[in-house]
């Protein structure tokens, strides 16, 4: 293993107290347990936006956390999900009165914590409310997996979500909005390299020099299938095209239910694209591939968009949900209509993004 | 019995072992889902170990549960809240007593398990931990009404443990991670059955141990 690292212990904790000292005017931390916060948290009487997740996805979600997008981060060892008491300590942190939202990705581990986190808040008098994203397309059944795992459409959520909060929208508003974006979201991704965990200090798992994964999240976790390598604009196309096409998708999930004080299973359903569709178009790399490379994906992903009647409004290229070093890219599509195009475009100023200001 | 000195003994034995087990553990984790399950055991378990002097003159309900705090906030991923509800539940099973009878540990185990199906919404069959830990408790359950010693029977459920995590090798995952796998998930072993064999042979020996 060659890292730029001092040791894989402090990986974590060296970071955030990096970008701390980079990020002053924008942004605090709190140690152990690990938040990221806005530096002007908490706003009084605004809805207070939290994700978490395991460390290793930079710059999500701790470069996120700035006016218009997150008021707080919980980042958890590298591709392991934080503990319940550190999302906890990041909804006593930056609640504002108006409650907390957190924004979880579909992962087991990240439910269960998150989950955890939001009983013990909720007990604590603080208005708290979880909801998943689930958008990765190559899951294709949520009956025998644990559903579709959530990756690209997070960032996009935690933008426009952020931007709502910043506009006075109320907690049940904001989760609303949330659930929409996640049903009107969908991704998905591949690997040319594996990662490497600085605590392991070997790859995750080993590609041949003309091999590819595909259908992979963002842990360096075996994807879909393994195939022979193929030029970039046939990559896009199976990709976009899997998105494109995907159907209906249904599942069971759980919300927290204020008033009975207990979980309830939600059934949702995600419509499929359709002609005429506005979309706001992701084209992100997974860490190691380089930023031209992502442009000779998004020419082609343009290009298939314009001939299935989709109309791509607004995009954001670059490395923002990552898995270390892994080259690789992911697409994420997702449709908007009038009102979420309007979050999106509205001031941002954090650490990643930045626009508007 | 299983005294509270047992007790004790028994978290620091295991702590040891996954120590030793870390390597192995992450390696069948990366087989199948993320590579972090011995190094994130190993840190709540090196936490717990630290925590334990501290421990010496505590109950056995208190013991556990703190074990399954300190694992919650330490663990992360899917094996914090499992593990850490698995000890908070057997926990308030056993409150306040000094030393376990042969009843007290199988409400132990039986609140344990109860716990984890519930955090997890798995069941035998999944390739879950939950493919060893049921088995040991229904493997305890029937020795002790055969009427084995605390000892035999806790033998017996780390035997019946550790043929429920290798009868995890065909099966397909259907929980966490390695659900996402399919059909590639089989061959290998579900690193959560095979960390939670350990823990109830561990049991087993400090039992025995005396």
């Amino acid at each position: 293993m060659k890292k730029l690292i001092n040791s894989p212990d402090d990986v974590v904790r060296e970071s955030i107290e990096g970008m701390i000292l980079a990020h002053g005017d924008l942004l605090k931390a709190h140690y152990e347990p690990n938040v990221i916060y806005r530096a002007d948290a908490p706003l009084n009487g605004q809805v207070a936006l939290v994700s978490g997740g395991g460390s290793g996805h930079e710059p999500m979600h701790g470069g996120f956390v700035g006016l218009g997008m997150l008021t707080a981060a919980a980042p958890g060892e590298v591709f392991t999900s934080p503990t319940p008491d550190q999302m906890l300590e990041a909804a006593k942190l930056v609640d504002g009165g108006a409650g907390v939202l957190n924004i979880v990705k579909n992962y087991t581990g990240d439910v269960m914590n998150f989950e955890m986190a939001a009983e013990l808040a909720n007990s604590e008098g603080i208005a708290v409310r979880n909801i998943l994203i689930d958008d990765d397309v190559a899951v294709k059944d949520s009956l025998y997996t644990a559903g579709r795992r959530g990756v690209g459409t997070t960032v996009l959520a935690e933008r426009i979500c952020g931007a709502a909060a910043e506009r006075g929208y109320d907690l049940d508003r904001i989760a609303d909005l949330c659930r929409q974006v996640n049903i009107n979201g969908r991704s998905m991704g591949m690997a040319l390299t594996s990662c490497t965990v600085p605590a392991k200090g070997s790859p995750t798992f080993e590609l041949g020099e003309r091999e590819m994964e595909i259908g992979i999240g963002i842990h360096g976790e075996p994807g879909q299938a393994r195939m022979d390598m193929k030029s970039a604009d046939e990559i896009t196309e199976m990709m976009a095209l899997e998105i494109i096409n995907d159907g209906a998708y249904s599942r069971t999930v759980r919300e927290w239910d204020s008033e009975a004080e207990d979980w309830k299973e939600v059934e949702i359903t995600d419509p499929p694209f359709a002609s005429g569709d506005r979309l706001i178009a992701f084209v992100n790399s997974m860490g190691g591939t380089p930023v031209s490379e992502l442009y000779i994906v998004y020419r082609k992903l343009a290009q298939i968009c314009d001939q299935h009647g989709l109309t791509i409004v607004r995009n954001l290229v670059g490395p923002y949900i990552t898995s270390l070093e892994m080259q690789g890219a992911s697409i994420t599509l997702l449709k908007v209509d009038d009102e979420m195009l309007a979050l999106w475009d509205s001031p941002l100023n954090t650490p990643a993004l930045r626009w508007g200001m | 019995m299983v005294t509270q000195s047992q007790v004790l003994a028994w978290l620091d034995r295991y702590a040891d072992l996954i120590a030793e087990q870390r390597e192995y553990l992450t390696e069948l984790d990366a087989a199948i889902g993320d590579a972090d399950h011995g190094i994130n055991m190993n840190r709540g378990f090196q936490k717990v170990k630290s925590q334990l002097p501290t421990m010496a003159d505590k109950d056995i309900g208190s013991i556990l549960k703190n074990t399954g705090m300190a694992l919650l906030s330490s663990v992360g991923g899917a094996s914090g809240p499992l593990y850490g509800t698995l000890f908070m539940r057997a926990g308030m099973k056993v409150d306040k007593k000094q030393a376990l009878t042969a009843d007290d540990l199988l409400a132990l185990l039986q609140g344990g398990l109860e716990g984890v199906i519930q955090r997890g919404k798995s069941q035998v069959g999944d390739k879950t931990m939950i493919d060893a830990f049921q088995p040991a408790v229904e493997g305890y359950e029937a020795a002790t009404h055969a009427g084995k010693s605390v000892v035999e029977a806790l033998t017996e459920a780390a035997d019946a443990a550790e043929a429920g995590r290798d009868a995890t090798l065909p099966l397909i995952a259907r929980k966490g991670r390695a659900s996402y796998l399919g059909e590639r998930s089989k061959d290998h072993l579900d690193p959560g059955a095979t960390s939670l064999a350990m823990l109830i042979r561990t049991l087993a020996e400090s039992a025995a141990e005396g």
